[in-house]
């Protein structure tokens, strides 16, 4: 089993979120957050002064799949949040060692 | 003028009234609590709030009676013949207006007060103490408003001088913008001195109310429902339209993009810089005092700013100090004999106002500074006027009130 956390651009949600759906995966987890990569934020200007903002407003998604399923996932996050400018984000997989599901106690790819 | 009520002009006076209150709370307060950090937003607005109340008070007490009694010591303040309100009779009339009871007059009158105080907290936010504000309100209202007041429009020397101040750009704008200069010199930096607004939003909608209410501040100040009114009332909107639309060239200009920040500063500047002329001039001279006014306070804001190295937060001084500068300066340049014969500027043959408005300029920007510098410093001896760094990083308003504005 794999985690996905996805950053991706807040205005991207909805598209990537109806993808997920199409290809059956359905578990996410979302949570607004803040963050930068390397270009460092982005210039505001207010009266006449520029202000350089380095924490710009992100989405962060949480995926945990099986690993056949990874594959597939990672396309559809890629295919529907990327913009092709500086700030689309990013995506990190990382290996999960055990999922219990609550409500059954079901342990493994069967709690995913 | 015959000296029998006219309820054609009590209507409009009570109305100007109530549009002139909006100006303060939720104007002022909207305008400026959007420009503030998210955590200090309720602090912003509070300021705006209490000024209100507190001002209300004292000028019944004692506040128009010392600035619109019947002048005395040559001209420094007026006689308090009224105190605590005793003497004046639902039926008098105004004696400034005589077509209105007095107490309309009175009401009239208080909320220009408690707008001017109001006006300056946007320089001091986020780093003054609530309880010194309200200290500070009592005392600048009763040693800085009131005689100064009482000079320009209770028949005090400049008024004797001919200095011309239709709505308040010398009362209100040029003393709270250099008042607000004098107790940020006193306050210093915040800790983080940016203008990055946490909502913008509110500021639209506090700039479009005190736009409205405005029009109850200029077109109200002719005294009465007529001709007068109805010019100061479209001289008004003109010249913030036009400041709008010079705002927005300059940041075209400067920074190749509109914003909207600008857009509703410059507005504000040019509602600033009419209001001393609102009742003097025509509708073309509006159009340049508007269109100018834009570059006067965005010199002040962009350049003069940095380089005195000031923090005024909310540019109180850029914006009301030097457009209601700009606007008393223009007032003596294009003050029409034929809008209103109590006014001839110098471009129709009397240059000597023009050298009345430097003098009641530099008066009331003199008194205020010093005045204000001196309040300011008493209260900073006594019970300090900053907050402590940690409660200024946690924001004001949890520090100062125990509340917040936003829970998600």
């Amino acid at each position: 089993m794999k985690k996905i956390v996805a950053i991706i651009r807040p205005n991207k949600l909805d598209e990537v979120k109806d993808a997920l759906e199409e290809i059956g995966c359905h578990g996410v987890t979302v949570t607004e957050v803040k963050g930068r990569g390397r270009q460092l934020g982005i210039t505001e200007s207010y009266r006449g002064s520029d202000y350089r903002i380095d924490m710009l407003p992100k989405t962060r998604l949480e995926i945990v799949v099986q690993d056949e399923n990874l594959e597939e996932v990672v396309t559809a996050i890629v295919e529907t949040a990327q913009t092709g400018d500086i700030g689309d984000g990013k995506i990190f997989i990382s290996p999960v060692e055990e999922v219990v599901r609550i409500r059954t106690g079901e342990r493994g790819d069967k709690a995913v | 003028m015959d000296p029998a009520l006219n309820s054609g002009d009590t209507a409009w006076m009570l109305i100007s009234t109530a549009l002139v209150m909006l100006m303060t709370v939720p104007g002022v307060a909207l305008f400026y609590g959007g420009l503030t950090k998210r955590v200090n937003v309720l602090n912003t607005m509070f300021m705006s709030l209490i000024a209100f109340s507190i001002t209300s008070i004292i000028w019944v007490l004692y506040g128009y009676q010392f600035a619109f009694g019947t002048d005395m010591l040559g001209g420094i303040i007026g006689n308090p013949a009224n105190l605590l309100f005793n003497g004046i009779g639902v039926d008098q009339m105004a004696t400034l207006a005589p077509t209105i009871p007095e107490t309309v007059y009175i009401a009239f009158q208080m909320t220009f007060a408690a707008i001017t105080i109001a006006l300056i907290s946007g320089a001091v936010v986020e780093r003054m103490k609530f309880s010194s504000w309200l200290v500070f309100i009592l005392a600048w209202v009763s040693l800085v408003y009131v005689p100064i007041a009482h000079w320009v429009w209770g028949g005090g020397w400049l008024a004797q001088l001919g200095a011309l101040d239709f709505a308040g750009g010398t009362v209100v704008h040029i003393n709270s913008g250099v008042a607000a200069l004098a107790l940020v010199l006193l306050l210093g930096k915040r800790k983080e001195v940016k203008l990055l607004p946490h909502n913008l939003g509110y500021s639209v909608i506090g700039a479009a109310l005190l736009w409205f209410g405005w029009f109850g501040f200029n077109a109200g100040s002719a005294l009465t429902a007529g001709g007068l009114a109805g010019s100061a009332f479209i001289v008004t909107n003109t010249a913030a339209a036009a400041a709008m639309i010079s705002w927005v060239i300059i940041d075209y200009i400067k920074t190749g993009k509109p914003t909207l920040l600008g857009a509703i500063s410059g507005a504000v500047a040019g509602l600033v810089a009419i209001t001393p002329a609102a009742g003097f001039v025509t509708l073309q001279a509006a159009v340049i005092i508007g269109l100018v006014t834009s570059a006067v306070s965005y010199f002040a804001i962009s350049f003069l700013k940095s380089k005195l190295g000031y923090d005024d937060a909310l540019d109180v001084f850029g914006i009301h100090g030097m457009s209601g500068l700009w606007g008393a300066l223009a007032t003596g340049l294009f003050a029409a004999p034929f809008i209103n014969e109590l006014g001839t500027g110098a471009f129709y043959g009397n240059p000597g106002q023009i050298v009345t408005q430097i003098i009641a300029v530099a008066a009331v920007a003199a008194y205020s500074f010093v005045v204000t510098l001196l309040i300011g410093k008493i209260i900073d001896i006594i019970i300090g006027l900053r907050v402590e760094d940690r409660e200024e990083i946690e924001g004001l308003d949890i520090t100062q009130h125990e509340e917040s504005g936003y829970r998600i």
